[in-house]
């Protein structure tokens, strides 16, 4: 082991294809991104108005667009996973090997659920919890960057092995022991797992506990919790479930990391190790956090329904106490992941009763939806397209879930393709259409137009229709027998015609993915026609439409004052106008504080993942001296005057 | 007029953030308890799985483990008085007892380490069993924590002595009791749990 390098040697560097294509793109894909920015001299302008920006709304859009670009590179991975398994059977061993193959898939759920789905919440999240109740920013500035710095290092760190070499984990998405172990995963894979999904993770507690302090201390006065918009509500609730779990998932892959680096043994077969206290753990986080992915898309989906029926929502209160129900029911299932483990009868019987409970809170959100629909003048727009796709996806894999809850029949469908094409109904049909109908519900919020109808309507006819066709077939194979994770079976199964109609699904999904990415290029061409200049294009009924589109930096020239539950919309019903009195605004100056400390940490992670220790130091040392230095500073505000606010406010008002 | 009027606004948002700061330190402490209930879970899994070597009940000095209980209640004492001192404004008495506070808790680590050390060199270090690696981890993630807890002490004498006690710098110090008790009722937790039942 050398000083300077660890294990680091040439022979890790890339050289198998895939690792030298991917490191040739990323290069290339950076190389190019930077000579356009300077060809346009734009480089000032986004260290200035984004990198180091400490305004929700911008650190919001860079989370999306982020996430937009890691879902790309879990795409990618989905479509090698599916081509290998639709060929390789029987004498076909399809073209890629058994070691890549399992990389693949790991790489995918991590990226998928840490960098995809949590990155576009934690989007939605910063973008709207300040708008909709009523406050100008969030309650840490600075830890806003730094959770997402943190997160953009995390990612980084996913993709690394593919420019520095060596391999990424092969062991799961959850990596459990002992595979995960020294003795069976010697090299730096799962190192490299560890390392991105704790950096990200710390940046996911950070955020968390931003945003419980934002909702719980900064809320508008007359705003009592029980007339917070629903999406507030879910999003409180996933974030008390992120702080309560997040720190066990710190812990143990801060547990499994000693077991790795320093040979102890938490997790080892031998030495009175224990390898099912990793997976009891690891689910204590994991399962909580499939209901952190789906309680904010179910914010979105109740604003969303209220708006487009045009109708106050019903069931406001078993709304909220259904997103309570699920949060505390969430924390005491967790062992329905592993029935088999042989915990017992009791044991078993148990969870599975808990676990059937959660279809309780989680039916009840879904009558209110159908009730508030009921007897509206329902409006069908894109965001109710997707609230639709979500309603027939999610109502099919709950039931899946309900059957595998109990543990009889999960002895049959553990790891099998059934439990995959169940989560992936809860987590496509549930979450990300969930994001999806947010992103074009606020859309013209932060961009000031409309996205375009059309290619909208595509984009979810081709998503939905090539949803069913690629996770049906998988429901069918799990009944089969097929188990999860297989790069090759026998001919005699007779299951390669399903795994063939999968994999023509996901190409049809793709083709749903370019109609989104056209319709924001047609969108932005076209975007004079749609533009939104009453900051209300849908008639809303919550606090973020009574601001301008795109809002100015402020939120809120005065502060609103709220007596019901649709703040804005009882606003438009009185018409009372009062002239405002401005007020001077202190607001969060910006920082590339947040950007210095990832990257010290990320320093820090990569020294633990080749043992450099003078790196280990170098990165800890400027993390804490960057932390101090930011402490120290005095400078962290600005004020911008009343008479400013004022103009600024006259210039919208014309318009 | 218009200065003052600056002043006003940053003084509301000052202490505004003072009380965001507070209670979000709380939800901090509570996320930090449960990384900890993490861990004593795992020694509480693996505290019998010894492999062949040996237990708590040859390993500790419960009479050494007391001084260092003793040391790290007396810190959490003098970090009180320091908090006092702050509310009266009396800065000299404010660095005086931090200062008693730092000496006790830097001890407290020695004593620590040099637990640490004497276990490891008699060959029972953290890789000898499920058992030890339980308490190195547990044990030593309090002692990290410990040290953390000594360098915030540190800077925050310090900038108390160059800034005086702002508002800024006794929401800070604030924050820093709080962590400091907390890590005393985390200990009594150690002390109990891993010290007194492992003996027993
Ligand atoms: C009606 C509510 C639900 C029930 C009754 C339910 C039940 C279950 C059960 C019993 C399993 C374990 C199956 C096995 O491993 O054999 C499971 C796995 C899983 N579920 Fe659900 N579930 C529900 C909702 C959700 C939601 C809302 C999500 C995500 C948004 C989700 C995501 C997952 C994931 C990711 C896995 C397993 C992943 C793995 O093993 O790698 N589930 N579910
Ligand atoms: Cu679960």
């Amino acid at each position: 082991m050398s000083l300077l390098f660890g294990r680091l040697t040439l022979a890790d560097l890339p050289h198998e294809w895939f690792t030298v294509g991917g490191t040739a793109t990323i290069l290339l894909g950076l190389l190019g991104i930077a000579a356009l920015l300077t060809y346009y001299k734009r480089w000032k302008w986004l260290w200035q108005e984004w990198f180091t920006s400490t305004d929700p709304k911008k650190i919001g859009i860079m989370y999306i667009l982020f996430a937009a670009v890691m879902l790309f590179r879990g795409a990618l991975d989905a479509a090698m996973i599916w081509a290998q398994q639709a060929m390789s059977v029987g004498s076909n061993h399809g073209y890629l090997t058994p070691a890549h193959f399992q990389q693949i898939f790991t790489a995918h759920g991590d990226i998928m659920v840490f960098f995809v789905t949590m990155g576009f919440l934690s989007g939605l999240l910063n973008l709207l919890i300040p708008l909709q109740i009523g406050a100008r920013d969030l309650a840490y500035p600075f830890l806003n960057t730094l959770a997402f710095w943190l997160y953009v290092a995390g990612a980084i760190f996913i993709n690394l092995f593919f420019v520095f070499g060596g391999n990424f984990a092969a062991t799961g998405w959850l990596s459990l022991p002992p595979l995960s172990g020294l003795a069976y995963s010697p090299g730096v894979g799962v190192d490299y797992w560890i390392w991105s999904l704790q950096i990200s993770g710390v940046g996911s507690l950070i955020a968390g506990i931003n945003f419980i302090v934002t909702i719980l201390k900064m809320r508008a006065p007359g705003m009592t919790l029980m007339k917070m918009p629903l999406f507030v509500w879910t999003s409180l609730c996933s974030m008390i479930m992120v702080v309560s779990i997040f720190p066990i998932l710190a812990a143990t892959l801060g547990m499994l990391w000693l077991d790795r680096y320093f040979g102890l043994h938490f997790f080892t077969s031998d030495f009175g190790g224990n390898p099912m206290m990793y997976i009891n753990l690891i689910w204590m986080w994991g399962h909580p956090e499939v209901y952190v992915l789906i309680l904010p898309s179910f914010g979105i989906y109740s604003e969303v329904v209220a708006t487009f029926s045009q109708k106050k929502l019903f069931g406001y209160k078993s709304l909220v106490g259904g997103a309570l129900g699920i949060t505390a029911l969430s924390f005491l299932v967790w062992a329905h992941h592993f029935f088999t483990m042989g915990a017992g009868a009791n044991v078993n019987a148990f969870f599975g009763i808990m676990t059937g409970f959660i279809a309780l809170p989680t039916g009840v959100q879904i009558f209110n939806w159908i009730s508030t629909m009921y007897k509206g003048r329902i409006i069908y727009s894109q965001p109710m397209h997707w609230f639709f796709g979500f309603l027939a996806t999610f109502t099919f894999g709950g039931m899946a879930g309900l059957l595998m809850s109990s543990p009889a029949a999960d002895y049959a469908l553990h790891n099998t393709l059934f439990l995959v094409a169940h989560f992936h109904t809860m987590i496509i049909g549930g979450a990300l259409f969930g994001i999806f109908a947010g992103i074009v519900y606020w859309f013209p919020k932060f961009t000031g137009f409309k996205l375009d109808e059309r290619w909208g309507r595509r984009a979810f006819w081709f998503w939905l229709v090539g949803f069913f066709l690629s996770f049906a077939p998988l429901y069918m194979l799990g009944f089969l027998g097929a188990t999860r994770r297989l790069d090759h079976y026998d001919a005699s199964m007779g299951w390669q015609g399903l795994f063939i109609v999968s994999a023509v699904g996901i190409t049809v999904i793709g083709v749903g993915a370019l109609c989104q990415v056209i319709q924001i290029i047609v969108s932005v061409k076209n975007r004079k026609q749609n533009l939104d200049l009453t900051g209300d294009p849908w008639n809303g009924r919550t606090l973020e439409w009574a601001t301008s589109s795109p809002p100015p930096v402020y939120n809120f020239a005065v502060i609103p004052t709220v007596q019901t539950r649709d703040a804005f919309w009882e606003q438009k019903q009185s018409k009372t106008i009062t002239k405002p009195v401005y007020e001077d605004i202190v607001l969060p100056r910006n920082t590339a504080m947040g950007m210095y400390v990832s990257a010290f940490v990320f320093l820090a992670g990569f020294g633990l993942v080749w043992h450099i220790t003078w790196l280990i130091f170098f990165g800890l040392i400027g993390t804490v001296v960057c932390i101090v230095m930011r402490a120290l500073d005095q400078n962290t505000e600005y004020i911008i005057p009343a008479v400013e606010v004022e103009r600024m406010e006259q210039v919208w008002k014309k318009n | 007029m218009e200065k003052e009027l600056e002043n006003l606004a940053l003084k509301n948002f000052e202490i505004e953030k003072a009380e965001k700061d507070h209670f979000g330190f709380w939800v901090y402490l509570m996320t930090d308890l449960l990384s900890f209930a993490a861990v004593f879970a795992a020694f509480a899994v693996l505290r019998n799985n010894t492999f062949g070597g040996p237990s708590g009940r040859e390993l500790f000095s419960l009479p050494f483990v007391l001084i260092e209980t003793f040391i790290l209640l007396t810190s959490s004492f003098t970090c009180g008085l320091a908090m006092l001192a702050a509310q009266d404004g009396d800065k000299k008495k404010v660095i005086t007892w931090f200062s008693t506070t730092f000496i006790l808790g830097a001890s407290f680590l020695v004593m620590e380490f040099t637990e640490f050390h004497k276990l490891i060199v008699e060959g029972n270090g953290p890789q000898r069993s499920g058992f030890l690696t339980s308490f190195f981890a547990l044990v030593g993630l309090h002692g990290l924590h410990i040290f953390i807890g000594l360098l915030w002490m540190f800077i925050a004498m310090v900038m108390t002595q160059k800034r005086g006690l702002t508002i800024k710098s006794k929401s800070n110090l604030t924050r820093l009791s709080l962590f400091w008790h907390f890590l005393d009722i985390v200990w009594i937790f150690i002390f109990t749990i891993v010290y007194l039942m492992g003996v027993m």
